[in-house]
């Protein structure tokens, strides 16, 4: 189990450097949805079998929303909003990738230290939480795209979850539903946003550094 | 203290006899997705008897040094050969930090390949040169680290030592890492050797080429060295690919047929490779090599734990 | 002969030699026979003395009595002066004996790059000052002779740097120089006289049985490291080097960049033999900076087209890879990982030796392309292995050893110091793991960016096709120069198969730096060295079959047709060397790639319309550290003192107003 487990850890390591280094919103998105599939297999790494069923519940609704539903929406949007298919960094790829690598060491060295409630299954699991939730956040800095600020937010979130995971208290479930509802309806409203804002201005094409121009 | 192993003299004896074979298995399998009949898996053999039978013509500009090229390049990639297991089974010699002087052997083997296409004085062999000395340097790092990582591991200093420390134990408890290093090692295996998604060897523009153009005005007897040192170098880090997924140990008799059909498996693979991707933009390609980087440091971080 | 009478001839024949040269610098050929006759013979008595000292054990001791002041300097060579004697003796030496020839061939003509303006009495002199300089501060025994030395051996390169001082770029060199040993200086004042008053006494015995407190010997190591630092050009002190190492006539570039800078890790080593035990943050601090030196400096050097900035460029990764060598060993020997700390340590002091070899003959070797074509810029050049075979023969035995590459003697020290941290891997756990692998994964890149950045000089200067007319119209170089190229390349040759062989020879060396005793030691330079047995097996039979491999190409070529044609031009009738690849177009992805860390300037053409005017595109390689640190500091600097102008007021009448206020305070002070 504590292979898979270590697997399934390093597949969310990847998905992130591939984000991070990929200049495709395709790439990203369907890197996203892979990193929402792989966190949902996180529960049944447990030791002791199949997790009980409301767990179950959890990690299908999770797969199915994260892998199938968010894509869905990303895509469709891209491609009825015409927004335009690199991501337009502030900062470059390659540096992006050794960023990324420094913050996977940095996680690292902080996780073994962090004090933390109960036993965790695997050292690897708050490094890669960690690593997750500062890659959804380099993603929102970094990137112009709006599309990218969305799915930094999705990154941001699935960190939060692998915490959870690692965590496994037992009021987990309700909170997990609970964030997954909030995100799921903010990438609901930010697309449907994006959608309208794209329909009624043609010019700004979904640039981020643009939307600025519409406060007030 | 230096060990020496006469079984080790078999893989040696394998690889010169077997590793022009490799390239006829990647062309063949090509061929089959391109849906052709393709050339017979010997055809690098008859390239290679028929280029051995011809004279040489030499461009005026060129100097010894042209000539050397070969000559040198591919007596240091046969000199590597000694270094280099074969299936868990011991190389012909092995020593503490053996891999490094493989390592420069292959060094030593590029440095002359590039002064000979600088010898020639052609803007298109300058360009090839340029190319395979930028992407050799950003390949070096992840090799090194790797087989650092993976000393670090088995607790031993010779490649022999080392590559007889992975098995299956190894794969349980540091599995992900242990995967991490083969996927990077395979993509400097794929760039080392010229091939898609780094080079293509079957390109007919001069200006897309990496290493065919380097060698573009060596013929005859020369030229065969040269084909014959880059399939032996195809073997050599194919044999280190294949290396960290065999598990070791096996008795010889079916170590070598093993890792003989893995090597044939890993031609298959990058024939698979080459057939369904494209080459990437010359700029593109730092950054494949950076990716391979990336991974080993992952599998750093991983294996430091 | 006794080594009181060797200790003398060695540090005063060359300033005798000089000297002599100076006075009768009427006759030009007079002079440059007699400053290089001191200088060699200097050389032969330093290398006879430091030999005798590595082969027999033992030390040689002579006291100078200073006349009347009761001060008396202490010479001395123990095993580690004597180990820095060799390649400070050869060098020079060899060097000396093709400054003959190659003063004497540009004194009488070319322009531009050539030094022609330089009185060739006056390179022998400094040049013969340089050397004294030099071997003093290798023998000298005690804290202020040492000072003294140093500053003897600073001064004699600054005035052989500003030798040709008709041009501005060269007296600026020389002022930059100037500031950065001084203030180099500056710490190693702070350094001696800090510890002299804790050991009170200031001869080296004496310093190296004080006690020192955590905090003082952390301090004292920093106030090394700057200062010896400075010296040997660790990044971010380098800055001086790459202006000043061009400037200097090309046999002196040879002696500055392959043994002047030796002498800051000789006195670094020195150092730590005083300090005590080290700590393992003294390793961390040399790992990082020999990584930082040895990736920056290939990477600048990659951008250089100036062939001796390149080759300038170029000692600071050398001095990268002594410094990742120590450094590993030192962390070794903080670990108590004594098989680390001893081939560390090996490595590091080999490629101090390695180094001042294959750069002398490469600065000797540009030396020969500077007088022959009169420029240093490899995109000038081309094609000159046909008609400089010497220079270009020595020249790739060099570049392949400065590259690390086997057989040749740059990748034994490599090798030790790649075994070191191997070693490293096998006893450390968690953060004691890092600086193998940055060990490690430094030497790999700097290694393949040194092939790129060798290849480049080789390819471009030697091969192809001559890309200026004065490219094409050189002759060989004159019998002394190729002497002094050929002896540095025959010593490279020599050293990959003898180091292998000598290696437990350093053991007196290495003693005083590790708190191991003899025997053991003995042990394990063995032990470490027996792998070099098998690098040494392989490179006799790489070179059995480079021979046979031509003897078949021989036989198979033999009766049969070989043809000569033009090189394949892709259908393109009519190339010129115009055409061809130059150095910049060479090294432009690897360029590319670093241009943050670099920061140079590109001037581009403005192109507009469909057929726009002809345009002009120029790059000027930068130096960060320059652009980016030093440059903001001194302006900074500047504008701060500006406000202290007024304390200047030209007038004596204040300056004596001065100077009794301050005797009075003096005064004062001392009778509170």
């Amino acid at each position: 189990m504590t292979m898979l487990l270590e697997g399934l850890l390093v597949l969310i390591v990847l998905t992130n450097l591939l984000m991070l280094g990929s200049s495709r919103l395709g790439v990203y998105i369907r890197a996203g949805a892979l990193q929402g599939v792989g966190l949902a297999f996180l529960f049944f790494t447990g030791e002791g079998g199949w997790p009980e069923v409301s767990i179950t519940v959890l990690a299908l609704v999770t797969m199915v929303v994260k892998g199938g539903v968010f894509p869905m929406l990303l895509f469709r949007t891209i491609r009825q909003a015409g927004v335009r298919r690199e991501v337009e960094p502030y900062v470059g790829f390659t540096a992006s990738l050794l960023i990324g690598v420094a913050a996977w060491g940095f996680a690292s060295w902080v996780g073994g230290r962090l004090p933390l409630p109960g036993v965790i299954r695997s050292d690897l699991l708050v490094p890669t939480a960690m690593f997750t939730i500062f890659t959804g956040l380099f993603l929102i800095v970094a990137r112009r795209n709006a599309i990218t600020q969305v799915l930094g937010y999705l990154v941001l979130e699935n960190g939060v979850f692998t915490f959870g995971v690692a965590l496994e208290t037992s009021t987990s479930f309700l909170v997990e539903m609970g964030i997954l509802l909030d995100i799921f309806v903010g990438v609901f409203v930010m697309v449907i946003t994006l959608f309208q804002i794209n329909r009624e201005i043609e010019e700004i094409h979904m640039d981020s550094s643009k939307l600025s121009a519409l406060k007030d | 203290m230096v060990t020496v192993n006469f079984a080790g003299l078999v893989p040696i004896a394998l690889a010169l006899v077997m590793a022009p074979l490799l390239q006829g298995v990647i062309n063949r399998t090509k061929a089959f997705f391109a849906g052709r009949q393709g050339a017979p898996v010997w055809q690098p053999y008859f390239d290679l008897a028929r280029l051995l039978g011809k004279g040489a013509v030499y461009s005026r500009t060129t100097t010894w040094v042209f000539v050397a090229g070969p000559v040198v390049g591919l007596a240091s990639i046969l000199a590597a050969l000694t270094l280099m297991p074969l299936g868990g089974v011991g190389a012909f010699l092995a020593f503490s930090g053996d891999l490094v002087l493989m390592l420069y052997l292959l060094g030593l083997m590029r440095f002359v390949t590039v002064l000979a296409a600088l010898d020639t004085g052609s803007s298109f062999e300058g360009m090839g040169a340029s190319r395979e000395v930028t992407f050799a340097a950003l390949a070096e790092p992840p090799v090194f680290l790797t087989l650092a990582i993976l000393a670090q591991k088995t607790g031993a200093l010779s490649l022999s030592g080392i590559l007889a420390g992975i098995g299956p134990t190894l794969w349980v408890t540091a599995g992900p890492m242990l995967a991490l290093l083969t996927t990077a090692l395979f993509l400097v295996f794929l760039a080392e050797n010229a091939r898609i998604p780094v080079d293509d060897p079957t390109t007919h523009l001069e200006l897309t080429m990496i290493h065919e153009v380097m060698v573009l005005d060596h013929s005859g007897p020369d030229f065969a060295m040269i084909l014959y040192g880059a399939s032996l170098k195809l073997w050599l880090l194919g044999s280190l690919v294949v290396g960290l997924i065999l598990p070791a140990g096996l008795p010889w008799f079916v170590a070598w047929p093993a890792a003989v059909g893995a090597l044939i498996l890993l031609a298959i693979l990058t024939g698979v490779v080459e057939s369904t991707m494209a080459r990437l933009r010359m700029h593109k390609v730092p950054q494949f090599l950076i990716g391979a980087l990336i991974m080993t440091l992952l599998a750093l971080v991983l294996g430091a734990r | 002969m006794s080594h009181a009478v060797l200790i003398a001839a060695a540090i005063l024949l060359p300033l005798v030699g000089g000297l002599l040269g100076r006075l009768v610098g009427f006759h030009s050929g007079l002079a440059r026979l007699t400053a290089a006759a001191g200088g060699v013979l200097g050389g032969l008595a330093g290398l006879g003395l430091g030999g005798d000292i590595l082969w027999n054990g033992g030390q040689a001791i002579v006291n100078w009595p200073w006349f009347a002041t009761g001060y008396g300097l202490t010479l001395a060579v123990d095993p580690l002066s004597a180990f820095f004697l060799l390649p400070v003796s050869v060098l020079t030496a060899l060097a000396a004996v093709y400054g003959v020839a190659y003063l004497g061939h540009s004194h009488g003509g070319s322009s531009g790059a050539g030094h022609g303006a330089i009185d060739p009495a006056n390179v022998g002199l400094f040049a013969g000052l340089l050397q004294t300089g030099m071997v003093l501060v290798l023998l000298v025994q005690d804290a202020l002779g040492f000072l003294f030395s140093w500053e003897l051996m600073s001064i004699a390169a600054f005035f052989v740097i500003a030798l040709d001082d008709g041009q501005a770029e060269n007296r600026s060199a020389a002022w930059t120089y100037l500031v950065a040993t001084h203030i180099g200086s500056a710490f190693l004042i702070l350094f001696f006289l800090f510890l002299g008053h804790r050991a009170g006494g200031l001869t080296f015995t004496d310093l190296a049985r004080v006690t020192l407190s955590g905090q003082a010997q952390a301090l004292l190591f920093v106030a090394a490291l700057c200062g010896f630092g400075a010296k040997a050009g660790f990044v971010p002190l380098h800055v001086w080097l790459p202006d000043a190492h061009p400037a200097a006539p090309s046999h002196i570039s040879a002696v500055m960049s392959g043994v002047m800078i030796k002498t800051g890790i000789y006195g670094l080593l020195r150092a730590l033999t005083f300090l005590g035990a080290p700590p393992a943050w003294w390793g961390w601090v040399l790992v990082i900076i020999g990584f930082t030196s040895g990736i920056l400096g290939m990477v600048f050097a990659l951008a250089q087209r100036d062939l001796k900035r390149l080759l300038a460029y170029s000692s600071v990764e050398n001095i990268g890879i002594v410094t990742l060598g120590m450094g590993i060993g030192l962390f070794g020997v903080a670990t108590g990982q004594t098989t680390m700390g001893v081939l560390g340590l090996a490595g590091s002091l080999l490629h101090v030796l390695n180094h001042a070899m294959f750069k002398g003959v490469l600065f000797l070797g540009a030396g020969a392309l500077v007088q022959g074509t009169g420029t240093r810029d490899l995109d000038h050049l081309g094609g000159l292995s046909r008609r400089m075979p010497g220079a270009a023969g020595s020249f790739l035995v060099g570049a392949v050893a400065i590259c690390g590459l086997p057989p040749l003697n740059g990748f034994v020290s490599e090798f030790l110091i790649y075994l070191a941290a191997f070693h490293g891997l096998l006893g450390g756990q968690g953060f004691a793991l890092l600086p193998s692998f940055l060990v490690i994964a430094g030497l790999a890149l700097i290694g393949g960016l040194a092939a790129a950045c060798f290849t480049n000089v080789y390819g471009i200067a030697f091969l192809g096709e001559p890309r200026t007319r004065a490219a094409g119209e050189v002759g060989a170089s004159p019998g002394l120069m190729t002497l002094g190229m050929s002896g540095l390349a025959l010593a490279c040759v020599l050293l990959a198969i003898a180091l292998p062989v000598v290696l437990p020879g350093l053991a007196p060396v290495l003693a005083p730096l590790l708190p191991i005793d003899g025997p053991t030691l003995l042990l394990e330079l063995l032990r470490a060295g027996a792998p070099l047995r098998g690098v040494l097996a392989l490179g006799a039979l790489l070179l059995l079959l480079v021979g046979f491999l031509a003897f078949v190409r021989g036989r198979l070529l033999a009766g049969r047709e070989v043809g000569e044609t033009p090189t394949w031009d892709c259908g393109y009738a009519a190339p010129t060397a115009r055409m061809s690849y130059t150095g910049s177009s060479f090294t432009q992805p690897l360029n590319d790639l670093f241009e943050p860390v670099r920061t140079g300037t590109v001037e581009r053409p403005a192109l507009v319309g469909l057929f726009p005017a002809p345009g002009r595109m120029a790059t000027h390689p930068g130096d960060s550290f320059v652009g980016h640190l030093f440059t903001p500091l001194f302006t900074g600097a500047e504008t701060l003192f500006q406000r202290l102008r007024w304390v200047q007021s030209g007038r004596l009448q204040v300056y004596v107003l001065y100077i009794a206020v301050t005797l009075l305070v003096l005064l004062g002070w001392n009778l509170w």
